[in-house]
């Protein structure tokens, strides 16, 4: 610790910024597409056919189920590899972060749709709208508002779990902690440097959430 | 208008509704009394099929309504319905509350929605909320907006479920007062209430419903002055003494 390098960090700094970049494009990336389809398996999950609902379910399970590093090696050498004939590092991080937020975002925003009281959509539906409409125009925007907080908690999970990424070759953050511990053997060095830059993401985004939470109303 | 014939509906081998024969004619109001658990509720709910049923046919103008073809979202455009606890939706105005059906389910322009609110909202009395949040009314305001909202969509018939039931005795008032002038429009109403003041000034037939029957069926000056069966006398002594009762304190 005596010798703590400042000289490498200052070096890698460019590195850094490009890391700190794709780790928040990856993020982002992760957590739109995440969002859309979580909102597609929850309400496939809500389905009153009990064989589709099921295999909505079932998504969920595996993808809560299974570590993320493994649904990244799958989808790195395994599945995208097979779709597109190629392995693409940042193609299968942001599938496998996106599939995996998925499924967590699809209990989130299932569990927002449930705690929308039946009377809404009773009524909603009483006026003739049919499930769709109610959904769109009554249920969902109301829980949206009780989703929110849940899918920026998300958010940040997505910018502590993309770091996995740097195992498929994908030049985010970590990625580059562990080349310039590769190239010098400084742990120190490389490692605090990248944590930091994450608490300042991390804490950076959830200052942002709780601002914008504020100013969404929760009527 | 409306015709039931031997409507039986169970939840989970609990048998609710035992075999109700029902016809009601346009413009009457019909209002269904009895004791809680006597199915009235469920035999609302089963009309515009929030509930579905077990067996028996609704026929609404004639068209059987259990029939599984039969669009259940056109029939509901019919059927107003009015629930305790309001369901107004609490993300949009008063306006938008009973702008958005008119809007998105017959796609009638916002001009025409517009001003079908605001002729609605001043048969209620509520003009001066218009831009208002649900959550910043009272409960006997909520529900005459409940009611515009359904009354936008033109209903031929305004199903009513104990709308004052879940009202602060001082707001009772004001929803009754809306509701009589509607049947005094000649609107077709079905009504669910305790409000034994309301069924014999405003009902045309009052119905005494208790354990999934309906138990007599008269009109009010009959039905509340000589009651033929022995549950609907008992179920009246006790239900207008309390009210006399309550009556009595307040006027002390």
């Amino acid at each position: 610790m005596i010798d703590f390098r400042f000289d490498i960090i200052t070096e890698y700094s460019h590195f850094f910024l490009m890391g700190t970049l794709l780790t928040i494009g990856l993020s982002l990336a992760s957590v739109f597409l995440g969002s859309l389809l979580g909102l597609f398996i929850a309400i496939g999950e809500l389905l009153e056919n009990k064989v589709l609902a099921f295999i909505f379910k079932a998504y969920v399970g595996f993808f809560r189920g299974t570590p993320l590093f493994v649904q990244i090696l799958i989808i790195y050498f395994g599945v995208i590899p097979a779709l597109f004939g190629e392995a693409n590092g940042i193609v299968s991080a942001i599938t496998a972060l996106s599939l995996n937020a998925g499924a967590y975002i699809a209990e989130t925003i299932r569990a927002g749709i449930q705690s929308i009281s039946r009377g809404q959509a009773e009524a909603s539906r009483s006026l003739g709208m049919n499930k769709f409409q109610s959904m769109r125009y009554i249920i969902l925007p109301q829980a949206i508002r009780r989703i929110l907080p849940a899918l920026g908690n998300e958010f940040i999970s997505l910018i502590k779990d993309s770091s996995l990424a740097s195992t498929i070759a994908t030049p985010e953050l970590m990625y580059w902690a562990q080349s310039m511990n590769a190239q010098y053997y400084r742990v120190w060095e490389s490692y605090i440097s990248v944590a930091l830059i994450y608490l300042i993401l991390t804490l950076t985004a959830n200052f942002i959430l709780k601002h914008f939470e504020k100013k969404v109303p929760v009527k | 208008m409306i015709k039931v014939t031997d409507l039986k509906k169970a939840f989970d081998g609990n048998v609710i509704l035992k075999g109700i024969n029902l016809d009601i004619n346009a413009q009457e109001v019909v209002v269904l009394i009895g004791p809680s658990g006597a199915g009235k509720s469920t035999f609302l709910r089963c009309l515009n099929q929030l509930e579905t049923i077990n067996s028996g046919h609704i026929f609404i103008n004639g068209e059987d309504i259990t029939n599984p073809k039969v669009d259940i979202n056109k029939i509901r455009q019919k059927l107003g319905m009015v629930f305790q606890d309001f369901n107004l939706f609490p993300h949009m105005t008063v306006l938008e509350n009973i702008m958005i059906s008119p809007m998105k389910v017959k796609h009638e322009s916002h001009k025409t929605a517009y001003e079908t609110a605001i002729q609605l909202l001043n048969k209620v009395g509520l003009l001066n909320k218009a831009t208002a949040y649900p959550d910043d009314l009272s409960g006997g305001q909520k529900q005459r907006i409940a009611i515009a909202r359904a009354l936008a969509m033109k209903p031929s018939v305004m199903l009513f479920d104990e709308p004052t039931s879940a009202l602060d005795p001082e707001m009772v008032g004001e929803v009754l007062a809306v509701m009589q002038n509607l049947a005094r429009e000649g609107m077709t109403m079905i009504v669910v209430t305790h409000e034994m003041g309301f069924a014999r000034e405003v009902g045309n037939r009052i119905i005494f419903m208790d354990r999934g029957y309906i138990v007599e069926e008269n009109s009010p000056q009959n039905l509340f002055s000589h009651p033929q069966k022995e549950r609907t006398k008992a179920f009246l002594s006790k239900i207008l003494s309390s009210q006399n009762n309550t009556l009595n304190t307040l006027q002390l």
